[in-house]
């Protein structure tokens, strides 16, 4: 068969072109990643044998249960929605004035520069950036040494640190969204605007900030998760500070009980489809 | 708008503050991989060569290195054919569940990356019984890149409308040639800009990449983690980071400059 009468034979049956074009990587997501985030699930129900260490079969909500009412995990779950929020609504804060100013008042070339400048340290090693901020904060580091001729302190390595540290990792992440919102907001709208006696922070309000707000949310879908699941940033510059992502690292590697893990992520999993669900109707995760 | 001169000054000066602090620990990056403190103490007691020296003759750093691209080139390239398919699809034809599907698609890089690292490992270890290797790890990296691909690819066909497609199948072109002469021509840049980002996602991923890599499959980030703490090895991390960001700037310039062009292309 050639690929015309392929084409021939395709062309008025819409069902089937469909049918060609979403089956791939609806198969690939599924096989991989649906079946594999359900047997995590499922898994959440079992137990462990004490002796072996061995995964058992064996059907049971202890886990779920514990993980539910513990003590641990409701002190746990806490602080790390705590430091997501917080990291989220300063990345936010930071974040809108910067991509107001590259989208609408940056020429053309100045606004090339600043998107790769922006860009550019996403580049740069997760972890190496992590590692940089140690030395920020440590007792012999920048900080410390800019700060304290005022009677100040480096904040150290605990709470504070890790919401600085994540603030800056996904900070990029929160703008580009941000930027990209700002630049779908035509010129001409807000000329209208100002023609109808607007003054600029009436139009900020009433025109753009409605436009904006599913790029805002979009770029808020990348802070609040990728600060909720953290573990690494919280084992470098958190001191003790223990996060649901160390709880889960902990049980997945040393404690070896990938069902407790498994009903502790239920967490994180649970908090993520509840944020997912309500922003889903914004159009916010087509814009990520 | 009329932004008045204070506003303009304000913003100015807040983009010009927070890009200062977004280079200021890459700064400190940069320092360190030239001073003589091997714990980056502040201020550097004094300055050498010798980490560049080290970081350009460690083998592991460059095979390391030969390890991450071969990882992200290959999810990317699963990736641009699976989001591309996806995107078509989504932006094309009208059918029950889209959202749904649009969900699944967003879901892998949503989900904290731990969650996905132990499903994916649980999955691949007593699931379907295979062992960890490279594939392991491409077939995870793949499969949270899909999005960045789609995300793309889905505004640029929306943007760009079907009016051109109809009228190349209009004047007798079938499907394929519509698609290889009108459809791609469109989405080329979006397409690059979407690999570029998949690229960069996986060549920087440690945490899925932590459970789902073989023994033996040192990629970048798990040898930065690996040396990282090491008395001697950090100031070598440090110059092998420095390298990395600054190369960076050539595809993210190249990737920018073919999206503007595009999209007052497409704006038009």
């Amino acid at each position: 068969m050639t690929t015309r009468s392929v084409s021939a034979f395709l062309a008025p049956r819409r069902r089937l072109q469909l049918a060609g074009l979403l089956t791939p990587p609806v198969l690939w997501l599924g096989l991989v990643y649906v079946v594999a985030l359900a047997a995590l699930l499922v898994t959440a129900f079992w137990t462990v044998d004490e002796l072996t260490g061995q995964v058992q079969i064996e059907w049971t909500t202890e886990n779920v249960v514990e993980v539910l009412t513990g003590a641990l995990y409701r002190t746990v779950t806490l602080r790390t929605l705590g430091i997501a929020i917080l990291v989220t609504v300063i990345d936010i804060i930071v974040a809108v004035p910067v991509a107001f100013f590259m989208a609408k008042i940056a020429r053309p070339r100045m606004r090339h520069l600043l998107v790769i400048a922006v860009l550019a340290p996403l580049w740069a090693s997760y972890l190496v950036k992590v590692y940089a901020w140690r030395a920020l904060l440590s007792s012999e580091g920048l900080i410390e040494w800019a700060v304290s001729p005022f009677g100040l302190d480096t904040p150290g390595y605990g709470i504070v640190g890790v919401v600085l540290t994540l603030s800056y990792l996904w900070l990029p992440y929160v703008i580009m969204p941000i930027y990209a919102g700002f630049d779908r907001v035509p010129d001409r709208l807000l000329e209208a605007s100002a023609d109808l006696g607007a003054k600029g922070w009436t139009t900020l309000v009433a025109v753009v900030l409605p436009m904006i707000r599913p790029a805002i949310i979009a770029g808020s879908i990348f802070a609040f998760s990728l600060s909720l699941g953290d573990y690494i940033t919280t084992g470098i510059v958190g001191g003790t500070t223990q996060m649901l992502g160390n709880l889960v690292y902990t049980n997945v590697g040393a404690a070896n009980n990938l069902p407790l893990a498994a009903a502790i992520s239920l967490i994180p999993i649970g908090i993520i489809l509840l944020y997912l669900a309500a922003v889903r109707r914004t159009g916010a995760l087509r814009s990520l | 708008m009329q932004i008045g001169r204070v506003a303009r000054y304000v913003l100015g000066t807040i983009t010009v503050v927070v890009l200062g602090l977004i280079y200021l620990p890459l700064g400190v990056v940069f320092l360190n991989s030239i001073s003589t403190s091997e714990t980056l103490s502040w201020p550097p007691p004094g300055f050498t060569l010798e980490w560049w020296g080290k970081a350009l003759q460690s083998e592991g750093a460059f095979q390391a290195l030969g390890m991450s691209v071969l990882v992200a080139i290959a999810s990317s390239l699963i990736a641009l054919v699976l989001g591309t398919l996806a995107a078509m699809a989504l932006s094309r034809y009208r059918f029950f569940g889209k959202e749904s599907v649009n969900l699944l698609i967003v879901l892998p890089i949503a989900l904290p990356g731990i969650v996905t690292g132990i499903a994916l490992n649980n999955a691949f270890r007593t699931l379907m019984g295979v062992q960890l290797g490279v594939w392991t790890l491409i077939v995870a990296h793949a499969t949270f890149c899909i999005v960045t691909v789609y995300n793309n690819a889905f505004a640029r066909l929306n943007a760009s409308g079907t009016r051109l497609e109809e009228a190349s199948q209009d004047l007798g072109a079938g499907l394929f040639t519509t698609f290889r002469l009108v459809t791609f021509p469109h989405l080329k840049s979006a397409l690059l800009a979407g690999g570029l980002l998949a690229f960069a996602l996986s060549f920087d991923e440690i945490i899925v990449t932590t459970f789902t890599a073989g023994p033996g499959v040192t990629t970048l980030p798990l040898w930065i983690l690996q040396n990282m703490f090491r008395p001697n090895q950090a100031p070598v991390v440090a110059v092998i980071a420095v390298i990395l960001a600054v190369l960076s700037v050539v595809p993210l310039a190249i990737a920018q400059r073919l999206t503007a062009k595009d999209a007052e292309a497409v704006s038009r």
